[in-house]
């Protein structure tokens, strides 16, 4: 077992790991924040995606040692004093979602990538979350959701 | 409906979505229970073996291991095998089938043995220790070779691998070809799918050793369906067992099933007195989850010399895998109506053979059986409309049946509605045919290498599962109806309690809708409650796009209900005759004098307290309502693609889809579009990219989502949808039904611009999935013809 720290929607936590304990584990069982799932074994899927110090990684491809002494963020830390981050509130208010399982890490996808590019257009938005299946909404309506995201946050920021 | 539509015909957000978006929602794989045990599960890595021996001990020592089971050991758990509820032939063949194999492995993937653990890696690390002594035999993986006259048998006991063969005729079939100008001979390949619902399966059972009782957590499509089953399987009083459909992360067929884990779970909960656990790995998953498709179709026409088409005969080989799933047998009879499509003529002959082979089961996948029949129809008109020297367009308008209600088709169904011609005409404009036709010319013309192609696909489509007498002479083990309870609360909310059981399709929006117009209040004081035997007792769950024109028509009418006793209540308060009063916005007043009025809530109130009630009448205001259709459903729908062919590479792209579906009365079009927008993905997926291919020894070869092309948005542009809106006669709400249709109408409609784009070379057909090097091929093939 090897000890880590590791801070979690600004929470640190201690915890003894299984050197082969992979990140979305970790989370899952050790912290017990379920929101990320687990939706493939091949890291082709990208529903465990989380934000590791900002930027996205698939939580199945980062061991839980790895993230010793880095910052995590999950789906349960994305709203901020109880408000909604402005990609869930798109992703509702644009029918982004189905069954929701590929959601949390479609979200924590887009949020990541429009830090990278906050104006993006639609077939840039499609490249940079191809890395993250939905068999429900055929992706329409991620994609619409992810361009009204980021038209609110230049919104915000120019407001 | 009893008042204003406030809501219904609205795009409400869905209630569904806060938990899902904030990581609060439940699915299987996130219950822990305490001193939980977690299940894992020893594979066949062979098509076809017998077992000489299964050798546990190695795993039953090995840490955190509580207990180990090889197939002979768990005998005695079993009342029943597996279940199989549509036996549609008097003598169809039935394997039996036990959660864990005893003495012969028949597919890669078949249970061999399992250990139960105190963590799932231990559990997992264990299976690895399991010595099994397989004696491998030959494998069967494909219809053909399952058919050949010396091929083993997947089945040691039966005479050949033929399952069973059904036919449906009506009409004089033969005197439709013999007076046929034409007859069109096309075959056709539908490749065996892999569903790919984004959550993995699992299951979690917690027993009451001391009662009896388990409650079983799965991610299932069918609670209710799978209660009985679990009971008949295990030998557990239904009334002692509670199915839990929780979150379910989509199901598209793969969860309309009993599987071997989930009674593994349960008897293993039983055995050990503790709670167990399985869980999938995506690539466990796709071995031991059904598959669907996998036919090989052969369809005639028989058409007068301008392409009128007077008859249809179909020859149809269905791929069962190995074990009967759930409803496997039945899946092609869902589409063995419809090869007919949206067009007329006398007679139609359909037979369908099922085939073992040693392959993961095939079952009900999204459409089930209408993709099959959609693409042979709507494929083989395109090769008729050549024939005859028309266009796409002009093959079809010269067939659609005429627009009414209960249209009789040649496969001697009533259609409820057709409008076939002006739903097409609708999707021409949105595409501006003429406009794209010219671009089309123009490419051609000028020698790009970048072709477009424009294909079509007009379908129709059969759902709101079912009238239950027909499914008695289709001889299915259940009934097509479904249950509502909508009950005021005293303070004034309503609860609907459903029998369909949602993974996706929004049934908690929509159903509130419907609630809060019928009955009057605001959609936020509308709770909707399913997927819990407990909660909702009656059901037959959500399949085949059935639960609004059956689940949702059913909650329609538990409200009218509700309302008409409210009636009475206000009446009795108001001290007038019900007639006397009128319903309006949650209000009932007199006639005449508006200032005289009770609202709904008020009554809820009044029949909670009991204090003054009409003689007679019970306390509680609730309503109980069991819908059975008198006829399916049948939406319909023009679908037209444009794609981008690069005669250098054979890459195929999407430039354009226009869908205008006619779903009838539409509940809420938000989710509507939704479910037209993901049905297009998982239709174009199979028409371009997904195939589930089988070595020789049976070895699945796409065995992750890493050579299982589930495709992603850079594949596809945004979506043009339109629609017609033509009410179904077969329910008083006009509804129809919309979960399938994006998957039945596309597929034929990508490979139709396929083929329009490559015409000139010759290229009549390009088979399923039209990846880059199969395009390729054909336009070299063609290509080399020509020189």
């Amino acid at each position: 077992m090897k000890p880590i720290s590791v801070n979690v929607n600004g929470f640190q936590h201690e915890a003894d790991v299984e050197p082969r304990t992979l990140l979305v584990h970790f989370l899952r069982e050790q912290i017990g924040l379920t929101g990320t799932n687990i939706g493939c074994d091949t890291s082709s899927c990208g529903a465990c995606t989380v934000l590791m110090n900002g930027r996205s990684v698939k939580a199945c491809t980062v061991l839980a040692v790895q993230a010793d002494g880095q910052s995590i963020t999950t789906v349960e830390g994305l709203a901020e004093n109880g408000e909604w981050h402005a990609v869930q509130r798109a992703f509702h208010e644009a029918h982004g979602l189905q069954c929701g399982f590929c959601t949390p890490g479609m979200m924590m996808a887009s949020v990541s990538y429009l830090k990278e590019n906050p104006s993006p257009s639609e077939g840039e938005v499609r490249l940079a979350l191809e890395g993250n299946l939905c068999r429900c909404t055929g992706y329409h309506n991620i994609v619409k959701a992810v361009l009204t995201a980021a038209e609110e946050m230049a919104d915000a920021s120019a407001g | 409906m009893a008042t204003a539509e406030k809501f219904v015909g609205g795009g409400v957000p869905r209630k569904e979505d806060p938990k899902l978006v904030t990581g609060q929602a439940t699915f299987v794989e996130s219950i822990t229970l305490p001193d939980m045990l977690h299940v894992a599960v020893a594979r066949s890595p062979f098509g076809s073996a017998q077992i000489n021996n299964v050798d546990l001990s190695a795993a039953r020592t090995a840490p955190g291991v509580v207990a180990t089971f090889s197939g002979e050991d768990l005998a005695d758990e079993w009342a029943a095998g597996l279940p199989m509820a549509w036996p549609v032939t008097e003598d169809i063949r039935i394997p039996d089938h036990w959660p864990v194999t005893k003495d012969v492995a028949r597919y890669v993937g078949d249970a061999v043995a399992v250990v139960v653990a105190t963590s799932p890696s231990a559990a997992k690390d264990a299976v690895e220790l399991i010595e099994v002594d397989y004696e491998v035999q030959t494998a069967v993986v494909d219809i053909p070779s399952a058919l050949a006259d010396d091929a083993p048998r997947v089945h040691e006991s039966m005479e050949s691998n033929e399952c069973y063969t059904w036919t449906h005729a009506n009409g004089d079939i033969d005197a439709a070809f013999a007076k046929a100008d034409i007859v069109i001979t096309e075959n056709y390949v539908q490749p065996r799918l892999i569903p790919s619902a984004m959550e993995p399966r699992a299951v979690v059972v917690q027993p009451v050793p001391a009662a009896g009782d388990f409650t079983v957590w799965s991610t299932t499509q069918i609670p209710h369906v799978a209660k009985v089953l679990f009971s008949l399987t295990l030998g557990i009083p239904e009334a002692q067992m509670r199915v839990i459909a929780p979150d379910v992360g989509g199901g598209f067929g793969s969860k309309l099933n009993v599987y071997a884990e989930e009674v593994l779970c349960i008897a293993l909960a039983r055995r050990l007195g503790k709670p167990m656990k399985w869980v999938a790995d995506r690539s466990e998953g796709y071995l031991a989850t059904i598959h669907g498709r996998d036919q090989l179709q052969e369809i005639e026409l028989a058409a007068t010399s301008d392409g009128t088409i007077l008859g249809y005969r179909v020859k149809l080989l269905a791929n069962m895998g190995a074990y009967l799933q759930l409803v496997a047998p039945g899946v092609p009879l869902l589409g063995g109506f419809l090869y007919c499509g949206t067009y007329g003529g006398e007679a139609y002959h359909f037979e369908c053979t099922g085939v073992f082979t040693n392959t993961t089961p095939v079952d009900a996948y999204r459409g089930a059986g209408r993709p099959e029949a959609t693409y042979a129809i709507e494929r083989a008109i395109e090769a008729l409309a050549l024939e005859v020297g028309v266009d796409a367009v002009e093959i079809r308008k010269r067939n659609f049946l005429p627009a009414g209600e209960n249209v009789p088709s040649p496969a001697g169904l009533a259609f409820d509605s057709t409008n076939y011609e002006e739903n097409l005409d609708k999707a021409l404009e949105v595409l501006d045919y003429e406009a794209t036709k010219a671009e089309q010319a123009d490419r051609l013309s000028q020698g790009s290498t970048k072709l477009l192609g424009i294909g079509f696909s007009t379908y129709v489509e059969m759902c709101g599962l079912a009238p239950s007498q027909v499914l008695a002479s289709l001889n299915y083990g259940a009934g097509g109806w479904d249950a509502a309870t909508v009950r005021m609360l005293p303070t004034g909310q309503a609860e609907v309690v459903t029998g369909s059981s949602p993974h996706g399709q929004g049934h908690v929006t929509s159903w509130s809708q419907i609630a809060a117009d019928a009955l009057g209040i605001d959609y936020q004081d509308v709770t909707v409650l399913h997927g819990d035997t407990h909660v909702a007792p009656h059901g037959m769950n959500t399949y085949g796009s059935r639960s609004l024109s059956v689940a949702g028509v059913a909650v329609n009418q538990a409200c009218n209900r509700v309302v008409d006793k409210a009636k009475t209540l206000a009446a009795h308060v108001l001290e007038v005759s019900p007639d006397d009063l009128e319903f309006e916005d949650g209000k009932f007043s007199v006639k005449g004098v508006p200032d005289r009025v009770q609202s709904i809530q008020e009554m809820a109130y009044a029949a909670w307290t009991a204090h003054n009630l009409p003689e007679g009448t019970e306390p509680g205001l609730e309503a109980h309502c069991v819908f059975d259709p008198p006829n399916f459903t049948f939406p319909f729908g023009s679908h037209v693609c444009v794609v981008e062919v690069d005669t250098e590479t054979g890459a195929v792209e999407l430039l354009r889809y226009v869908a205008v579906d006619d779903c009838g009365t539409i509940i809420n079009p938000v989710i509507v579009e939704g479910q037209v927008h993901g049905g297009i993905v998982q239709g174009v997926a199979a028409a371009l990219f997904e195939e589930a291919t089988y070595a020789e020894d049976g070895t699945l070869e796409t065995s992750s989502m890493i050579n299982y092309l589930v495709p992603s948005a850079a594949e596809f542009p945004s979506f043009e949808l339109d629609r017609t809106v033509t009410p179904s006669t077969s329910n008083p709400m006009g509804v129809k039904g919309i979960g399938e249709a994006g998957t039945i109408g596309s597929t034929p409609a990508v490979i139709n611009a396929i083929v329009n784009a490559l015409g000139h070379l010759g290229i009549t057909d390009i088979a399923m999935p039209a990846k880059p090097e199969r395009v390729w091929q054909a336009i070299q093939d063609a290509n080399g013809d020509a020189s």
